[in-house]
């Protein structure tokens, strides 16, 4: 188990260090930078703006740059916006907890769909109510995301059934705690509709995939002629057996809503790390992106990581693998 | 219905409707940068055949739309006058696939202004600019998947021949670029690259951008491929007689990976359109006033043309049947290999 937790935190951590050494590789071959624009504005003197360049050390070669940076983020500092002037780890922090709000909901709800329907399709292979289903699912496969999550807008707007953007009403600081949760709830209804909608095609379709090859197993054959009873043999049996590409599975999907949330973020103005990505793109606001990025490198990292102690769980093979030889 | 002729009809289909977009001179009626200041978001034009007082036309007709007096953007169509839709006119002049001169159009409106999909904001055509923006969509997309096929080839047979320490870099640089979310990693690359650039140095901007962040998954492939080749008995014979690295590569190797590269490049355009679409509708991608699919949605981030203009919201189902397209074709193709890799391991010889 150790051994097995230490390879895979190495792995992580690999992937981290990665993920930054080759932003800082991509910062530093970009021309110019937020101080650029400056030197245009005659209010701002020319030793002021050197004064600036030294201050936020802009000019130094990356390698000591990304020394620094590194150090500081070993105490929990992400370095400084340009933009806003503060530490970038608060700023990102509130937005990063809106996205993981919106991307949590999301996959557990994907997953909540995917597995019932696809045990529910596979025991159908091949009659009318699979096709139909994959029918359903192709559609929305075709259909890009950013189509739908404009087209949901659109409705939404036009029968005012639901809040349009933003993830909180006007006067939310004055709400009662129960009033609260029932406003974020009604404005995180469509971004999550356009998450699930993207992400359960996929899923779907390897859910169905593993439990229909599980059925087609002898030991399943066995338990059918045993008279085990129709759910029992699915849920309790054909799943766990298809359990290992599932969950092997569930990382990429984490992957794919995160970076399907940077768009629906900015179509439904979402307040999560998606606007303020974009926003600190367009300012150059270096840090702000870079640390962005890492973060949602973290977060996908962390849900392997997750599934690589389901998959330790649920797979004896790996965990003797851990303890033999 | 044989694997086969279904593959070539989806192929089929699918070329017809690339080159319904690379003819988009023709196909369209006017210049997508042409704008019509007097008519600003104007609604589709419906064609009509059977008109009330003198019956059915062969020809379709239509209706001008004139702005309500006292309106920015209301339209009442003039019902007294039939205008006849006019087939192979003569119009605005346009490269025949980048090349040859030619005015010559598959139809027009004549003097009044013909728009099938309305008209945005500067009173562009809406049909015409989703030609044109698919276009540059459409191109981006192949060249994005193109580039990052040719650079996952590259560095999978690299790692898959050379083994060892290099083999093992490679694969953890792969898994690297595997492990962000990608439009993250689109995000960062798009970051640090000029904001404002001329339509022509940004669109090849974006194809690089997008090209360079997927090779990932056709590397590591390829590299299955190859270390699996090298180990076949065929490829065993050819070194036992003396073939060389790149002989064997050329002649035994890359074959097999074929089918693996055409199953990826049907699964990677659209992903790489979507990618390009993306960006531009951000603002990071291709500039106004070169349409794309992506940029021609931007607008809809606007309240009221979200609100008042719903066919502004058209372009993004433009995407539509391509992705129908290259859907049937991947899966057409994932089937026909593993359907002859099965019929392969029951026969115990090659299949055909």
């Amino acid at each position: 188990m150790i051994r097995f937790l230490l390879r895979r935190i190495a792995h992580a951590a690999f992937l981290l260090v990665g993920v930054s050494v080759l932003a800082f590789l991509f910062s530093t071959l970009a021309p110019g930078n937020y101080f650029d624009d400056m030197r245009l504005n005659p209010q701002i003197s020319a030793e002021r703006l050197n004064a600036l360049r030294a201050e936020y050390q802009v000019d130094r070669p990356m390698v000591m740059r990304y020394a620094r940076w590194a150090r500081a983020l070993l105490h929990g500092d992400l370095g400084f916006s340009f933009a806003y002037n503060t530490p970038v780890a608060p700023l990102l922090w509130t937005r990063a907890r809106n996205t993981l709000l919106l991307t949590g909901t999301a996959m557990v709800l994907v997953w909540m769909l995917a597995v019932p329907l696809g045990v529910w399709s596979a025991e159908r292979l091949g009659r009318p109510a699979d096709v139909a289903l994959s029918w359903a699912t192709g559609v929305l496969l075709i259909v890009p995301d950013l189509a739908l999550a404009l087209g949901l807008l659109v409705l939404a707007v036009r029968s005012g059934w639901l809040p349009t953007g933003g993830m909180v009403s006007v006067g939310f600081e004055g709400f009662s705690a129960a009033h609260k949760i029932e406003d974020v709830a009604s404005h995180i209804v469509l971004p999550v509709i356009v998450l699930v909608a993207s992400a359960l095609p996929v899923l779907l379709r390897h859910v169905r995939a593993a439990v229909a090859e599980a059925l087609e197993a002898p030991f399943l054959r066995a338990a059918t002629a045993h008279g085990i009873s129709r759910m029992r043999l699915l849920y309790r049996y054909a799943l766990p057996a298809a359990a290992h590409p599932l969950i092997a599975l569930f990382g990429f999907s984490l992957g794919t809503l995160l970076s399907g949330s940077l768009l629906v973020e900015v179509v439904m103005s979402w307040p999560g790390l998606g606007p303020f990505l974009l926003e600190a793109i367009l300012a150059r606001d270096l840090y702000v992106v870079i640390g962005g990025v890492l973060l949602s490198t973290l977060f996908l990292v962390a849900g392997n990581f997750v599934a690589d102690l389901l998959l330790y769980w649920a797979d004896p093979r790996i965990r003797a693998e851990g303890t033999g030889r | 219905m044989s694997t086969r002729s279904r593959l070539l009809i989806g192929a089929v289909a699918l070329a017809a409707l690339h080159l319904g977009v690379a003819c988009a001179g023709f196909f369209a009626p006017y210049d997508p940068g042409a704008q019509d200041r007097a008519h600003p978001y104007a609604p589709p034009m419906r064609l009509h055949f059977v008109e009330a007082h003198s019956g059915i036309h062969f020809r379709p007709f239509f209706y001008a739309q004139e702005l309500r007096a006292g309106s920015f953007d209301e339209y009442e169509e003039d019902r007294g006058r039939a205008i006849p839709v006019r087939f192979f006119v003569s119009g605005a002049s346009y490269r025949v696939l980048g090349v040859l001169p030619s005015r010559r159009h598959l139809f027009g409106g004549g003097d009044a202004p013909l728009y099938l999909l309305g008209s945005d904001g500067y009173g562009r055509d809406l049909f015409s600019r989703v030609l044109f923006g698919g276009q540059v969509s459409l191109l981006a997309g192949l060249i994005g998947a193109g580039l990052t096929l040719s650079i996952g080839l590259c560095i999978g047979a690299a790692a898959g021949i050379w083994g060892g320490w290099k083999d093992e870099m490679l694969m953890r640089v792969a898994e690297l670029f595997l492990a962000l979310p990608w439009i993250y990693l689109l995000f960062a690359m798009r970051a640090f690259l000029p904001l404002t650039v001329p339509p022509l140095k940004a669109f090849l901007l974006v194809v690089v951008v997008i090209g360079a962040v997927g090779w990932g998954r056709p590397a590591r492939m390829v590299r299955g491929i190859v270390l699996s080749a090298k180990e076949r008995d065929f490829v065993r014979a050819a070194r036992g007689f003396g073939a060389s690295g790149g002989y064997l590569l050329r002649r035994h190797i890359l074959p097999e990976a074929s089918s693996v590269v055409l199953t990826q490049a049907a699964i990677l355009v659209p992903q790489f359109v979507l990618a390009e679409m993306t960006l531009s509708f951000l603002g990071l991608g291709v500039p106004e006033p070169v349409p794309s699919w992506g940029n021609m949605l931007a607008s809809l981030q606007h309240y009221n043309v979200l609100v008042s203009y719903w066919w502004m919201y058209l372009p993004a189902l433009a995407m539509v049947p391509f992705f129908v397209g290259y859907l049937v074709l991947a899966s057409l193709l994932q089937g026909s290999s593993h359907a002859a890799k099965i019929e392969e391991a029951r026969s115990g010889v090659g299949c055909e």
